[in-house]
């Protein structure tokens, strides 16, 4: 059990997956205006994220990696090329009925995602995610764990950039500084800040 | 012949995927602590988005509305699969340095974002040229920043000790800040600040002008 606590942990505040890995940098400041839009992209992004790790890892496990399909009386059989194109079909895939579920059931969620749930897909933190917990080798419940860690610390950070950019607005900035330049110095800021985390070792 | 040109070097300066369209910024900061590996992404992404800007272009007219995004995807993913297979087979230690990111070449923003804005509307031929010439832009940040935080970081040009090490007995006392995570970030808030000094017309307009008089100096 500490051990899952201690993986969630890391995965949400050191190993950050937006400070620290830099995944899914584009949605994160392209969408960071408004602190109501990146809250909701931020909880779309736990959900989806909570879901296509997991999945991800079945899929690999007992289709994909070199003797996976022994099960099928086909031990020779290596299929790990083809983890790219399976990983990215399956976050498609997951995205596209997340949405027509949501649509269905849960109207209000639906609406105030809008347009950021088929935006995910192309989101690199989703598939970034799932190939970390590849390259990592993490177990099934390890990789639910770090579904849920690292959707959440995407959705903390780019709720705290949010919160800071609608601040700077108000703020006298250098021309030239303005609008991007800014935004990049002030993630450098938090991203130093979340370094502290560094020493936190449970 | 100049239009070849223009779609070319465009994309270097004056409309660059990183500084002005924030577009595949993730690998940018990821892969640059040292010049070797950032060269070989950045070969690998130059090569990726030519040639699904030039499938993409060249198939254009069948692909059905609906299902462009999806179409766009599997090409592109499918030449990411070569392009890491030949990096594992060719160069396995820089492609054990680039871990995850040469995977994350599919969902970088660079290769859609051209797929989806040029080559579904353009002739193959400046297609081919759009995705070499934002590889181009691509390149031209990437390089620069794993130069400075390799330089600087580490004391290394393209691996080769430039400065000396206080920690081998040289001169140099390394920044290890270059190497972490937030030098990136300030670094490339640096580049588009001296890059918008140069070109003034990229200079994003602020939502809010102070008013007149609330600074110090217009008050006295």
């Amino acid at each position: 059990m500490e051990h899952y606590v201690s993986l969630l942990v890391r995965s949400i505040f050191i190993d950050n997956i937006a400070l620290s890995m830099f995944l899914g940098m584009c949605t994160f400041i392209a969408v960071s205006k408004k602190i109501n839009a990146a809250i909701g992209l931020g909880i779309a992004v736990i959900v989806v994220q909570t879901i296509t790790v997991p999945v991800n890892y079945l899929l690999m496990n007992y289709l994909l990696a070199d003797g996976a399909l022994a099960w099928a009386g086909l031990p020779d059989v290596n299929l790990s090329f083809l983890v790219y194109l399976c990983f990215i079909g399956v976050i498609a895939a997951l995205v596209q009925i997340l949405e027509m579920v949501l649509d269905k059931y849960v109207p209000a969620l639906y609406s105030a995602l809008g347009v950021f749930l088929p935006l995910i897909t192309v989101n690199c933190a989703i598939l970034g995610g799932s190939l970390l917990m590849a390259e990592r080798g993490y177990g099934f419940t390890e990789s639910v764990v770090y579904g849920i860690g690292s959707g959440t610390s995407w959705a903390l950070a780019i709720a705290v950039l949010a919160g800071i950019r609608e601040k700077l607005k108000y703020s006298d900035i250098p021309e030239g500084l303005q609008g991007l330049g800014i935004v990049f110095i002030t993630v450098g800021l938090i991203s130093l800040g979340f370094m502290s985390f560094g020493g936190i070792d449970l | 012949m100049s239009k070849t040109k223009d779609i070319l070097l465009e994309p270097i300066a004056s409309n660059n995927p990183i500084a002005l369209q924030i577009l595949g910024i993730c690998s940018a900061l990821a892969v640059t602590t040292s010049m070797k590996v950032a060269f070989v992404m950045c070969l690998a992404l130059t090569i990726v988005s030519a040639f699904s800007n030039l499938f993409v272009s060249l198939i254009r007219h069948h692909i059905p509305n609906s299902i462009r995004i999806i179409v766009q995807m599997t090409i592109i993913a499918s030449l990411v699969i070569m392009v890491d297979q030949v990096l594992k087979a060719v160069a396995y230690d820089i492609s054990k340095q680039l871990s995850v990111f040469v995977g994350l070449i599919i969902t970088n923003c660079i290769v859609m974002g051209r797929c989806e804005a040029f080559a579904m509307k353009n002739s193959p031929l400046p297609s081919f040229y759009d995705g070499i010439g934002n590889g181009l832009g691509y390149s031209v940040i990437l390089m620069l920043l794993a130069f400075i935080r390799e330089l600087f970081g580490a004391g290394k040009i393209w691996g080769i000790q430039v400065f000396p090490v206080s920690t081998e007995g040289g001169w140099y006392v390394a920044n290890g800040m270059m190497l972490m995570p937030p030098s990136a970030f300030f670094l490339i808030g640096l580049f588009i600040w001296a890059l918008r000094v140069w070109k003034t017309e990229q200079v994003e307009k602020p939502d809010f002008k102070i008013t007149a008089n609330s600074r110090k100096s217009e008050v006295a």
